[in-house]
This record gives C-alpha cells, structure tokens and sequence, in this order.
C-alpha cells in the first residue's frame, strides 16, 4: 500500500520551503533528506536521544516524532538558522561560541540538539542556577564529553547574553 | 523513511475523525501528542492501516473551570496544562506530576488524552487521575458516555475505551483548600519512566485527624492502582509516623509488581513502601500549611 502524496509548504529558519512528502515522512527525514538541512542529526528515531530537536511554532518538539505533513502551514527554526540569532553582528550565537570556548562538544553529533534545547531554555529563564540547567539538559544524551562542559558552556552563554541584555 | 506506510487522515471535526475511524476498522489509530505512538510507528511495534491525526480539530483542548471540576480538553499540551493558572490553583498535583513526564520538548507536544489513553503502567497520569477519582468524556457516533476513572485502566496498555470511539475531555475534580496532597517517584535519571511512584491525597478533620486519604501507585502493576486497604486504614487516626508506616506495609504487602532489568519485583515494593510514607508526610505538611 502506498498512499499518496502530499503537499506541504513550511517556513524553515525565515525562508518558506514547498515539498510534496509520503505521509509517514518525518519533519527530521524531510529537513535533511528534501531540503538538505542536515544540521539536525537524527540519533534514536524514537524520542529518546534529543539530537533531533528542533524549535516548532516557537516551542522546542522532537522532530524524528512529527510527520512533515502535520509541519505544513507552520515555522520551524532549525541549527542552521541559530548563528542568524546574533546580535550585534556576531558570526556565531552566544550558545554557539560557549560551545566552542568551553569545548562543550567532542564528536559533535549531540550538539545541534543541545544547542536547540538551551536555547528555548536560556530565553525562558536567562540566569539558570546549575541543578536548572541539568534539568533541562535531562532530555538529550551526550556520550562523550560527561556534561561538565556542556554546563559550563550554557553558563558561559547565559552570562554573555545577560552582559549583553539584547537577547 | 521508518513507519510502514498507512493512509493519512486528518479531520476537522470530531464528528468526521469518528467517522474516519469508523472506516478504518479494525486497524485505523488515533494521533494525537504522537510522543508514543511516533516511537512505536518507527520500530513498526504497530502498523496501522489509517491514522486518524486529531491535530487539526479546533475545540477539543483547553482547561476549563466547570461545576465538577477542571474540565481539560483530551488535546490539551502537557505542557499547557502545566502552566495554566487554573491547574496551579485548583489542582496542583497535575501540575507536579507532568514535570515528571518526559522532558519539556516532549510535554510540548504530548497530550493530556493521549498519556491517559495510552495508559502506560509507570505514567503519572492514570495514577493523578485514579487518585482524583476523574471522569473520562468519551465520544462515540454522536453518543457521548462518561468512565470514571476506576473503570477506565483495565490492563497493561488497555482502557475501556472502544476502538471506535474518542476520547473527549476529562474531568479533574477540584482539591479542596483543606486537603494536601503530594508525588514521589523514583527513576534511574529525571524524566524516565517510573521504578515505582505515589500519588497521595490526604485530608484532615477539625482535629487533625485523617478525614480522608487517596493513594494511588503507579509502575507496580499492569495499570496505576488504588492501594484502598491502606486508605480505610489511615481514616480516622492521627498522621503520625506510626500511620505511615502502617500504610507503607499495607502497601508492600497488598502489591506484586513486576520485575525487570530495572528493578526487580521485591526492590520495587521497598521502594513502593518508603514513597508512601514519604507522599503521606509531605501531603499531611502541605494541609497543615494551608490551615496556617
């Protein structure tokens, strides 16, 4: 059986995309496979690991576990669309560069996830204490660098932001 | 692409979603958050023919304050109903349990119906709503009938809900001012599925003696449970450790829990044990500060 396919129009970091997807396409397969947006990694498929996780009509969603079709008419924020979150100018966002000063990442594969994650969190609450940050961090899965850094990264970022007040 | 492929249908109404399903028997399935249903679509544990995505039915979430109680529609977030002013104040327990549920990308997307209907052993839902004695609102073909909570988790994975109907709205009596209430789980890291948890909800007389107690226990048994000998023995006598710990036995020794690569069945009656006088203490604190 196979049913047919569907039309979709999404709006992915400010630039409307149009597709037409089989219906069990995931949003995470039609990111990477149609519009080549392979920033967001796909680990478990099942809603466990976090490294797909993308921003939704604002709110932060697991996008191995929404059908593109259920995207369609929404606006979707993705890693690639983060550096353009800057101010000032800045070539990368300050979670991006805490990332990098505090060597928050090893392999790299989780990273788009937490980078996602932190930043929904760090606008919701801009001063976390440490317990809040591995909280939240509870939902996606690291398996190199031991978390420590990543903590560090996101306190590095928060300060920055905070030093900035333009967030 | 992991699902096996199934027809897509996404209704406007839930008079059309209950007539797509009906088309689709016996094998058309419900979408709703998708938090658990997406999982087992792509490990193909489930391979329906249709799915019947209620995403787009307008009228079928939000939290309302009705005559019974917080009215919380089967499409509600999980996370909305945790922020609304009206849980926090009226019934706070739903919102300490959903923080236990998943992470916040996941109770952004997953529904209050949908944890409910699901009906997993180790959720705190079923057990929230058993304790509170909620009422299910459940459409089937124009006729709607109401399952109170009691009748509703039959087994693991299995309500009284008929494959043809859908689940409307539930029905959250309020907590009275005068009652406490608490919930302790234990999970190896935040956000997994339970080991064992406790919902308690305990009232006291003039007194201060126990008028009323609600527990309900969840990841013990194919569903959440109601542990009523330990509730009848707790009426009527001072909340004291001595209390407790009577109920903590009454419930160690009422219960056979599974055992699996978590914990083993005997582990998860001590820990069943301990979370009970511990959901007891807390509860009987938080009445006696709202008498403050």
């Amino acid at each position: 059986m196979m049913s047919s396919k569907r039309a979709i129009e999404i709006t992915v970091n400010e630039k409307r995309y149009e597709g037409l997807v089989e219906p069990r396409l995931s949003l995470a397969d039609f990111l990477r496979d149609q519009l080549g947006l392979t920033g967001t990694h796909l680990g478990c498929e099942q809603g466990i690991c976090g490294s797909c996780t993308i921003l939704f009509n604002g709110e932060t969603v697991r996008s191995c576990l929404l059908l593109a079709v259920q995207a369609n008419g929404g606006a979707i924020l993705t890693v690639e669309g983060l550096a353009a979150k800057a101010k000032n100018g800045d070539p990368l966002h300050p979670l991006q560069q805490g990332f990098l000063e505090k060597l928050g990442f090893q392999c790299g594969f989780c990273t788009p996830g937490f980078l996602m994650t932190l930043y929904e969190f760090l606008n919701e609450n801009p001063s976390p204490s440490e317990d809040e940050i591995r909280e939240r961090l509870s939902g996606n899965l690291c398996r190199c660098t031991g978390y420590q850094n990543i903590v560090a990264a996101v306190l590095w970022a928060a300060e920055r932001l905070g030093a900035k007040s333009d967030r | 692409m992991r699902p096996a492929a199934f027809e897509y249908v996404a209704p406007h109404s839930i008079e059309e979603a209950l007539a797509a399903l009906q088309q689709s028997m016996p094998d058309g399935r419900i979408l709703a958050g998708g938090q658990s249903l997406m999982p087992l679509l792509n490990l193909r544990l489930t391979k329906p023919k249709t799915l019947v995505d209620l995403n787009g039915i307008s009228g079928l979430d939000g939290v309302r304050e009705t005559a019974e109680g917080l009215s919380i529609g089967a499409m509600t977030r999980q996370s909305s109903v945790e922020r609304a002013s009206g849980v926090r104040e009226r019934c706070p327990i739903l919102a300490e349990a959903i923080r236990h549920i998943g992470h916040v990308a996941i109770r952004h997307r997953g529904t209050i119906g949908g944890s409910l209907v699901h009906a997993d052993p180790a959720a705190e839902l079923p057990a929230v709503a058993l304790a509170l004695d909620a009422k299910f609102e459940v459409a089937r073909d124009g006729i709607d009938r109401t399952i109170p909570a009691e009748e509703f988790f039959i087994d693991y994975l299995t309500t009284a809900l008929a494959p043809d109907e859908i689940l409307r709205k539930i029905v959250f009596p309020i907590i009275r001012p005068s009652s406490g209430y608490a919930l302790e789980e234990v999970t190896r890291r935040h956000g997994d599925f339970a080991i064992a948890g406790v919902v308690a909800i305990v009232e006291l007389d003039d007194a201060g003696k126990i008028a009323d107690a609600r527990l309900a226990l969840f990841g013990m048994a194919p569903t959440a449970v109601r542990a009523r000998k330990a509730e009848r023995a707790l009426i009527g006598r001072e909340p004291n450790d001595d209390a407790m710990l009577d109920a903590a036995a009454l419930v160690e020794n009422v219960l056979d829990p599974p055992g699996d690569i978590h914990a083993s069945s005997a582990y998860r009656k001590h820990v069943a044990a301990v979370l009970t006088a511990r959901v007891l203490k807390r509860a009987v604190q938080v009445c006696r500060d709202q008498r403050l």
